[in-house]
């Protein structure tokens, strides 16, 4: 009965996203103020139906209700109740509910926040975000309904995928979506400029806080799903330019994209343009990397529950908001007034800059993803495109965005000064030439360009400080001034320099990875195996059974070279038993910032097959991506974001002036 | 630079746009090279065993081979070097791997194999995928099996 419920309430959530998308666009038009609020009631009963909707399927998980296809597709009575919770979204049916929860989720919010948005805008948002939530909900509905029955119903489930079976299924897809659709928000508000025809300061400041969270989100959501690759897959790799790798990336550069130039358009109204195309890309990519990672066509390690005969259906849906955002674009953009002038060397030129490389870098990296498909279509031939293509264009591309960062943060708006920015930035040069001589001198083997990646990681992140310090202390400014100076500063201040410095401490991160060592060996018990500066002995292998999985656990201690113990590691082999499936449990141990990353292999004639990794500082890479994500959250915090009524008081007169 | 801006009249809307119009260019420019010598230098192109043998590929390629691993076929031979056959229901061809395997390497199992192409006819390979679910078949050896006959749609376990 919950079950018919839940599915009703989908159906309804459509009919209510249909009104939706029509009545507070025509409000907006029509200048109907009692139009235009029914957007927001709406909003709020469609995310009530989803919600309600969601709450009903995971009622079904947790009672094991095995007369619902997907239940018994993807959950066993016996599993864990974390993975029952989580196998909600662990299948294609569930996850795209969740999508449509956060999209609804969104646009209540927007719904809420009638203080900082003017009405017009909201009103047009909320239609644009109706129409994407009625594409979205007929897809799940038409194609990939989670509540079909089964009968006869069996007396126990399929069980989830045991790679899924992981604390990560929690926290990475929720994380992610939050991200992708969260873009929707910009979007939204771009075509509603669009259908406005103005865009101003107000609207700048309106869509940056939520770019922010989106921004945010999708950063912790990359990086947690990186991690969790990293430690699941037992391959010791956090990143493998694989398609569906790619796919998240994509709308995370062209929503920090987005956050940069956002950032010229609220303080000096220029890039309007620029912005209103980026925020209308940032989420046709997320379109495409969602089309990308249910329909399968492109082979991926990270994709589950694909299914090409729906990919069809989002290709639909993708055609009509990309084409018809652009399409808008094309149509209304030459409407929007130009704004403020600024010379090249200043610091809306250095977000130009920025902006430039991001979305070029954004195009190789789609080029690298679709270029297979395309031959594949022209002319047959299958290709892939390996990591090779991807480290050498980013990485080209990275280098010059990295070494101009810190200069662009030291530039005045308007015009700069850019002798005045390289003299204030001398000290974290010096500091960071030190940094690099100190690795030259210190860490034995590693690449030659390693130590210049640690040099170019520290220059960022130590540029980041000096935004900062350069902004509260000055020559004979007493150390107490100077501290609550800083603390005066305002909060996208620190989030701009805390992500900033996230940044550095990735590429830190990153360049220690060439100090990282791998080792296959055979192994039995009691013998020894050396990784980087630590040496494993197998103590022994010991079997054992839990509720849905037997194990072989592999116990390693580990032993630094003046013979003192650096603690234990168990690796295992597991066997799920409902899908016969093995899957390879890595153990790492944790000494500060570095690891060491065992995996189990299959028995050999000699022993056990075993691969060992030394992975120096590799938690960096995850810190620095905690760093940016901190940072967002706290700029988003800022006051000038949540305040918005004095802010629309000033507004016409601005407008008068250009 | 900032001196000469200053002593100078400002630039006007235009000029200021052709600066910014003219990087944009030369910046998308010298990525595009950098993407065509990129992808002329790192693509690798799929085929089956098959095809490898009617194209007559010159030992050295590098390559992804593709297809079901032959029943009976896979030996350990220590040191974890593992031999197996790749076929594609017409031919077969021996593959040679030193690592670890992935959880999904079974008999009948579809896999991928990247590496190059020996002067014996064999194929040594550096990576070896099998993607992370019991019912995945890697879509490049699904159309592969399809060209040579051994393949149904209704045929894939559900």
């Amino acid at each position: 009965m919950l079950i018919e419920a839940g599915h009703y309430a989908l159906v309804l959530a459509l009919a209510v996203c249909i009104v939706q998308t029509i009545v507070p666009v025509w409000g907006a038009r029509r200048d109907d103020a009692a139009l235009m609020e029914m957007g927001a009631a709406c909003a709020l009963a469609s995310f009530a139906c989803v919600a309600f909707s969601f709450v009903a399927l995971s009622h079904a998980y947790l009672v094991s209700d095995f007369s619902i296809r997907n239940v018994v597709e993807n959950s066993h009575s016996q599993k864990p109740l974390i993975y029952k919770l989580t196998g909600v979204w662990g299948n294609h049916e569930g996850s795209m509910l969740l999508w449509v929860l956060v999209l609804t989720v969104f646009a209540a919010l927007v719904a809420l926040s009638r203080r900082s948005l003017p009405a017009r805008l909201r009103a047009n948002a909320l239609g644009v975000q109706g129409a994407i939530a009625v594409a979205f909900l007929l897809f799940v509905l038409v194609t990939s309904n989670p509540f079909s029955r089964l009968s006869p119903a069996p007396f126990e489930g399929r069980d989830l995928n045991p790679i899924l079976q992981d604390p990560g299924l929690a926290i990475h897809p929720p994380l992610l979506y939050i991200g992708y659709v969260g873009l929707s928000i910009a979007f939204a508000f771009a075509l509603a400029a669009l259908i406005e025809g103005r865009i101003d300061a107000v609207w700048a400041r309106a869509v940056r806080p939520w770019t922010l969270a989106a921004w945010a989100f999708l950063t912790l959501g990359i990086s947690m799903g990186s991690y969790w690759a990293y430690y699941e897959l037992g391959w010791g790799g956090f990143w493998f330019w694989d398609p569906v790798e790619n796919a998240s990336l994509m709308p995370w550069l062209a929503a920090t994209a987005l956050l940069h130039s956002v950032v010229v358009m609220e303080r000096r109204e220029a890039l309007k343009v620029w912005t209103i195309f980026l925020a209308i890309l940032a989420f046709s990519l997320s379109l495409v990397g969602t089309f990308l990672v249910r329909s399968g066509v492109l082979t991926s390690v990270h994709a589950f529950a694909t299914d090409p005969g729906r990919g069809a259906f989002i290709l639909g849906i993708l055609t009509v908001f990309i084409g018809g955002g652009l399409a808008l674009f094309a149509w209304r953009a030459p409407l929007l007034r130009q704004g403020g002038l600024f010379a090249p060397i200043s610091r809306e030129g250095a977000l130009v800059v920025n902006n430039l490389l991001f979305s070029t870098a954004c195009g190789t990296v789609l080029i690298g993803t679709l270029y297979p498909l395309a031959l594949e279509a022209a002319i047959g031939a299958k290709i892939s495109v390996g990591p090779p293509f991807f480290n050498l264009t980013v990485g080209a591309i990275a280098l010059p965005l990295l070494l101009l960062l810190p200069f662009g943060q030291q530039l005045a708006w308007k015009r700069g000064d850019a002798l005045g920015a390289a003299q204030r930035l001398m000290a974290a040069f010096a500091l960071a030439i030190v940094a690099v001589l100190a690795t030259f001198a210190f860490a034995r083997g590693g690449p030659v360009l390693a130590p210049i990646g640690v040099g170019i990681g520290a220059f960022v992140a130590i540029g980041a400080v000096v935004e900062i310090s350069g902004r509260a202390f000055g020559r004979g400014v007493p150390l107490r001034v100077a501290l609550s100076r800083a603390l005066g500063l305002p909060r996208s201040a620190w989030g701009t320099a805390a992500a900033h410095f996230g940044v550095g401490v990735t590429v830190l991160g990153l360049a220690a990875a060439a100090w990282g060592t791998e080792t296959l060996v055979v192994m039995k018990p009691g013998d020894r195996a050396s990784v980087g500066p630590y040496v494993a002995t197998l103590e022994r292998v010991v079997p054992r059974s839990l509720a849905n999985y037997r194990e072989d656990v592999g116990v390693f201690a580990l032993t630094r070279a003046d013979g003192t113990s650096a603690g234990t590691l168990d690796a295992s082999k597991r066997l799920y038993l409902t899908r016969n499936m093995p899957t390879t449990e890595a153990g790492i141990r944790t000494v500060g910032l570095s690891q060491i990353y065992v995996s189990l292999g299959e028995a050999e004639p000699g022993g056990i097959g075993v691969r060992l990794y030394y992975k120096p500082f590799v938690l960096l890479i995850w810190i620095g991506s905690l760093f940016m994500a901190a940072g967002g959250f706290w700029a988003m915090t800022d006051r000038r974001f949540r305040v918005g009524a004095p802010v629309r008081a000033a507004v016409p007169q601005r407008e008068a002036r250009a | 630079m900032s001196q000469t801006i200053a002593t100078r009249r400002p630039m006007t809307r235009k000029s200021r746009r052709l600066v910014m119009i003219g990087t944009a260019l030369a910046v998308l420019a010298v990525a595009l090279g950098l993407v065509l010598f990129a992808l002329r230098d790192s693509i690798v192109f799929f085929y089956g065993p098959t095809a490898i043998a009617e194209k007559g590929i010159a030992p050295g390629t590098r390559l992804r081979l593709g297809g079901l691993v032959q029943p009976g076929t896979v030996v350990r031979e220590g040191d974890q070097t593992v031999r197996f056959s790749v076929g594609d229901g017409n031919r077969t061809m021996t593959v040679a791997y030193r690592g670890l395997l992935p959880d999904l390497f079974r008999e009948g199992q579809g896999v991928v194999a990247e590496g190059v192409l020996q002067p014996d006819g064999s194929f040594r390979a550096d990576s070896v995928l099998a993607k992370h679910d019991e019912n995945y078949m890697p879509r490049e050896v699904a159309d592969e099996l399809k060209k040579q006959g051994h393949w149904q749609d209704g045929a894939k376990p559900k």
